[in-house]
C-alpha cells in the first residue's frame, strides 16, 4: 500500500501511509487507538474507499472497491466485532455470499460441510460445521471468523485486535493457530496494541501513530527468547507508539489497607442461578483482582454489587450499610462506581453525543439539572469537556454522538465519568479492555490513586498481569464460585492456572465450554 | 350436544382450507419480507390492493386470469412502494406501512363508485374462478369430498408452504434473503446486495398478499366489496408470528385459525348462544395454543434500516 491518505470531517486518519507486508509473515500493525490502524485495514479490505493512494498485490496495482474485491484478491478479514450470524451454523455462515450449488441450483450444504471439515482439521480449528453460531464461544466464534476466510481463499488475513475478547488460554490457542498457517503459506497482518503479545508472534512490525508511518522492525527469536531484548523492543516500541516515554507504572505503594469496615462485603451471596454462594470482600484502601477464564461468573458478580442483578442469597454490604435490597440508584448515590464490562449495552448511549453520556447517572442532580426537571446542557458540556481534555479523548466536539469515536476513546468517557463520582468502592469490569498503552496506563494509575485515597477497587479482568500488576489480593473464580484467593507477591502460576480451569472443584459446564 | 361435534366432517375440512388460504398466502409472503429483515404489517392493504384490481381489470377485460396477473403485478407495485419507503427513505417502518394499509382502504372504497357510478359498497360480480374436482381422487369415500370441493389457488396455498421452505433454506437466494434479515452489515461484508434482496423479498411480498386479496375477491366472492379483508391481513400477520417465522409453522397455525373459523361459522346457526362468541373462537384457539408454543424470536435485524457504509 503506497501513500494511503483517507480524511474524514476534521480527522485524517490516514496521511501518506505506505505499507508492506512479505508473503507467508506476521506482520504486527501497532498503534494507540485513532492511530489509524483499523482505517488504514479497511482501505486495503475495500470497506472504504481511500481519499489518496494506491493498493499493489504482488506487484501489480489493484483496484478494491468492496470486501468482494478484496475476497476476490485473496484478501480475508477479521473484524473487531464479528460479522458471523448467531441464527446460522457454521457452515451457512461460511458459504453465504459463495453457496456451493448441487443440480437444479440447490444449496449444496453437504458437500460445504465436509469442505469445511477437511479445512478445519488440516489447520487444527477443531469446529463443527453443523453446531450454530449463536451458541459458541468468543474464541470458538472467532476460529470461525478465521476459518471463513480461508475457506473463501484468502491467502492475506487481517485480525483487527482478535485477542481483546480473549481469554489467556484462547489467546496461546490463537497464536498457535496463526503460527501453522504462516507456516504452511499463509500471510498474517495482526493489527494491536499489545506490545507482547505482537512481539511474541510476529516476524515483523509497523508503528502508526497519528495516521503517520513512525517505524517498521524485525522480530527475531532473539527478541523473543531473550528476556532482555524483548523488554527493550517492548520499550522502543511503546515509545514509537506514544511519541513520548511512558507514564511510570504506578508504583505500589504498600500502604495498609483499612482495618476498618470494608468498602465493600458479600456473605454467602448469590443469585441463585450462575452466581454463588460467593464470599468476598474488598478493604477500603484496597485492590481487589478477579481473575478466572471468562464467563465463569464474573459478569454477575459486578452485576450483583452492582445491583444490576438480583441477590436472591445472601447479602450485600456497602461500608457497613446492607445494600441487598437496594437499587442501582441508590447504590451509586452511596459511592459506588461501575465501569461496564458490555460498553454498548451497559455503559454508553452511543447515538447520544458526549456530554449527554458524560453525564449518565448524574443526571438527577444539581448542576446538572434543577430539581430533577430540567437539564442544564451548559454544565453537561463542560463537565464531558473537563474529561475530555484529563482523559484525552480524541474528538472534534463534546456535541458529537458518542459513535463516532473509536472505542478506546469511548471507554476513556465512561471511565472519566465513573471516576468523577468520587466513589467509595470501584467496580470497573475490564476497565482497560481496548485501551491503549498510554490510556490504559493512565487508568492504572487513577485506580491506585483511588486506593491511596482509601476507596475500595473491585478490578474484574481478562489480563492476569493486569491483575498482578495492581491488586493486594487475587480472587479466582471459577463457575461462579471463588475458586483459590491469593496475593501476587505469592502468586503460582500453576495453582492460579488450576483455579482459573477448575480442574479438581467446581468442573463443569464452564471447564468444558473453556476447554473446548 | 351431539350436534357441536356433527359439524366435524369434509366438508369442515374444506371449508376450513378455503378460508385459511388467503392466511396462507399473506403469512408467506409477510414471511419472506421479515425474513429480509423488513416488517410488514402492509399485509392488510397489499391484499385490498390486490383484491381490487383482480375484480377491476376482470370487468374491463372479461377474463379473470387477466384480472389475477394484473392483481399480482399491483401487488408488486406496491411492494416496491413499500420497499421504497423502509428500505431507501428509511423511513419507520411500521408507520409506512399502517400508511399503505390506511391509504389502501380508502383509495379501493373511494374507486368502486368512481369506476361502477352510485353511492355503492360494492362492484358488480365477475366471472370467479372455479372449484373444480379432482379425478380419481374425488371419488374417494369420505375425503373424496374435500377433493371436489378446493380450486386450484388452494392446492397452490398448501404447496406454496413447502416451496418458501425450500428456497429460504435450501437456496443461494434463501440464504442470503435470511441474512438480510439476520445481520444486513455481515451479507454485505460478503459481497450480498441487501438493498437488492430486500425489495425483491418485499416486492415478492407484495405479490403474495395480493393472492391473498384476489382469493378473497375472485375466487370466494366474485366481487370486491369496502374492506373485503377486514383484518386478515393482522390474521396472517399474527400466524405469521405464531410459526416462528417458519413456512411450515406458519402453514400450520393458518390451517388451524381457518378450521377454527370454520367451525364457528358452522356452530353459529346450531346454537342459540351469542354469535360473538363464536366468532372469538378462532382467537381463543390461537391464544391457547400460543401457551404451548413457546416464545417466538423474530429476526435479528428485524426493522432495522440498512445503510451502506
Amino acid at each position: 500500500m503506497r501513500g494511503i491518505t483517507k480524511r474524514y470531517p476534521g480527522v485524517v486518519a490516514n496521511d501518506a501511509v505506505d505499507f508492506t507486508v512479505e508473503s507467508a509473515s506476521i506482520h504486527g500493525l501497532l498503534g494507540e487507538n485513532g492511530a489509524g490502524k483499523s482505517t488504514l485495514m479497511k482501505v486495503l479490505f475495500g470497506l472504504t474507499a481511500p481519499s489518496a493512494g494506491t493498493v499493489e498485490i504482488a506487484g501489480r496495482p489493484v483496484v478494491v472497491n468492496s470486501a468482494r474485491d478484496a475476497l476476490d484478491l485473496g484478501i480475508g478479514m477479521v473484524q473487531q466485532h464479528f460479522s458471523l450470524i448467531g441464527d446460522f451454523t457454521v457452515a451457512e455462515n461460511l458459504v453465504l455470499g459463495r453457496e456451493p450449488l448441487r443440480r437444479g441450483g440447490l444449496l449444496d450444504l453437504e458437500r460445504a460441510a465436509a469442505d469445511i471439515s477437511e479445512l478445519s482439521d488440516r489447520y487444527g480449528f477443531r469446529i463443527d460445521p453443523g453446531s450454530r453460531v449463536g451458541g459458541l464461544a468468543v474464541g470458538a466464534r472467532q476460529r470461525v471468523e478465521i476459518l471463513k476466510a480461508l475457506y473463501r481463499g484468502a491467502e492475506v488475513l487481517i485480525l483487527d485486535e482478535p485477542t481483546a475478547a480473549l481469554a489467556p488460554t484462547e489467546v496461546a490457542e490463537l497464536a498457535a493457530l496463526l503460527r501453522r498457517l504462516r507456516d504452511q503459506g499463509r500471510t498474517v497482518v495482526f493489527i494491536s496494541h499489545k506490545l507482547s503479545e505482537v512481539i511474541d508472534l510476529c516476524d515483523r512490525v509497523t508503528v502508526l501513530r497519528g495516521g503517520r508511518v513512525e517505524g517498521h522492525r524485525e522480530i527475531g527469536s532473539a527478541e523473543r527468547d531473550d528476556p532482555d531484548r524483548h523488554g527493550a523492543l517492548a520499550a522502543e516500541l511503546a515509545r514509537m507508539m506514544v511519541g513520548h516515554e511512558l507514564p511510570e507504572p504506578p508504583a505500589r505503594v504498600g500502604g495498609p489497607v483499612s482495618r476498618g469496615v470494608p468498602a465493600l462485603r458479600l456473605e454467602a451471596a448469590g443469585d441463585g442461578h450462575r452466581l454463588g454462594p460467593i464470599d468476598v470482600e474488598v478493604g477500603a484502601g484496597e485492590i481487589v483482582g478477579v481473575a478466572g477464564v471468562e464467563g465463569n461468573g464474573q459478569t454477575e458478580l459486578v452485576e450483583l454489587v452492582v445491583g444490576v442483578r438480583r441477590c436472591r442469597r445472601g447479602s450485600v454490604k456497602l461500608g457497613g450499610a446492607d445494600v441487598t435490597r437496594w437499587s442501582v440508584r441508590r447504590r451509586i448515590n452511596a459511592g459506588v462506581a461501575h465501569v461496564a464490562e458490555d460498553r454498548h449495552g451497559a455503559a454508553v448511549a452511543d447515538g447520544l453525543d458526549l456530554a449527554h453520556n458524560a453525564t449518565l447517572g448524574f443526571q438527577g442532580r444539581p448542576p446538572f439539572s434543577w430539581r430533577g426537571l430540567w437539564l442544564s446542557l451548559v454544565q453537561m458540556r463542560r463537565l464531558a469537556r473537563g474529561l475530555v481534555n484529563r482523559f484525552g479523548v480524541q474528538t472534534v466536539a463534546v456535541t458529537d454522538p458518542l459513535r463516532s469515536l473509536s472505542g478506546g476513546n469511548q471507554q476513556k468517557l465512561v471511565v472519566g465519568r465513573e471516576l468523577s463520582r468520587g466513589p467509595e468502592l470501584f467496580v470497573a469490569a475490564q476497565p482497560t479492555r481496548g485501551l491503549d498503552v498510554a490510556a490504559a496506563a493512565f487508568v492504572h494509575s487513577e485506580l491506585a490513586a483511588l486506593r491511596r485515597r482509601g476507596a475500595g477497587v473491585l478490578l474484574v479482568s481478562l489480563e492476569l498481569t493486569e491483575i498482578l500488576a495492581l491488586a493486594d489480593r487475587i480472587v479466582v473464580m471459577s463457575g461462579g464460585r471463588v475458586a483459590g484467593e491469593t496475593t501476587p507477591a505469592q502468586v503460582d502460576v500453576t495453582t492460579l492456572g488450576r483455579w482459573m480451569t477448575g480442574a479438581g472443584q467446581t468442573a463443569g459446564a464452564a471447564t468444558a465450554e473453556a476447554a473446548a | 350436544m351431539p350436534e357441536m361435534l356433527d359439524i366435524i366432517d369434509m366438508n369442515w375440512v374444506a371449508q376450513g382450507i378455503r378460508l385459511s388460504v388467503p392466511l396462507i398466502f399473506a403469512a408467506l409472503g409477510g414471511l419472506l419480507s421479515e425474513r429480509a429483515g423488513v416488517i410488514n404489517i402492509a399485509l392488510e392493504g397489499k391484499m385490498l390492493f390486490g383484491a381490487f384490481a383482480g375484480v377491476a381489470v376482470t370487468w374491463w377485460t372479461g377474463t379473470n386470469v387477466v384480472g389475477l396477473i394484473a392483481a399480482l403485478a399491483v401487488g408488486a407495485g406496491i411492494g416496491w412502494v413499500h420497499a421504497w419507503f423502509s428500505i431507501t427513505v428509511r423511513s419507520d417502518q411500521i408507520v409506512s406501512a399502517t400508511a399503505i394499509n390506511l391509504f389502501a382502504l380508502g383509495v379501493t372504497a373511494a374507486l368502486i363508485p368512481a369506476i361502477w357510478e352510485g353511492g355503492r359498497a360494492n362492484t358488480p360480480t365477475v366471472e370467479r374462478f372455479r372449484r373444480f374436482e379432482v379425478p380419481l381422487l374425488s371419488d374417494l369415500p369420505q375425503i373424496g369430498t374435500v377433493f371436489s370441493r378446493l380450486s386450484w389457488f388452494d392446492y397452490t396455498a398448501l404447496v406454496l408452504a413447502p416451496l418458501v421452505w425450500l428456497v429460504l433454506w435450501r437456496s443461494p437466494f434463501g440464504l442470503r434473503l435470511r441474512a438480510c434479515g439476520e445481520s444486513p452489515e455481515a451479507a454485505a461484508s460478503v459481497g450480498v446486495n441487501v438493498i437488492r434482496t430486500r425489495y425483491t423479498a418485499v416486492m415478492l411480498a407484495g405479490v403474495f398478499a395480493a393472492m391473498g386479496g384476489v382469493y378473497l375477491s375472485l375466487v370466494q366472492n366474485g366481487l370486491f366489496q369496502r374492506g373485503i379483508t377486514n383484518g386478515r391481513g393482522f390474521l396472517a400477520l399474527a400466524a405469521m408470528i405464531f410459526g416462528k417465522w417458519r413456512p411450515i409453522p406458519v402453514l400450520g397455525a393458518c390451517l388451524l385459525f381457518g378450521m377454527a373459523d370454520a367451525y364457528q361459522l358452522r356452530a353459529q346457526s346450531k346454537s342459540d348462544l351469542p354469535v360473538e362468541l363464536f366468532q372469538a373462537l378462532p382467537y381463543v384457539v390461537g391464544l391457547i395454543t400460543l401457551v404451548f408454543v413457546g416464545r417466538a424470536v423474530a429476526p435479528a435485524a428485524i426493522g432495522r434500516a440498512y445503510v451502506k457504509d
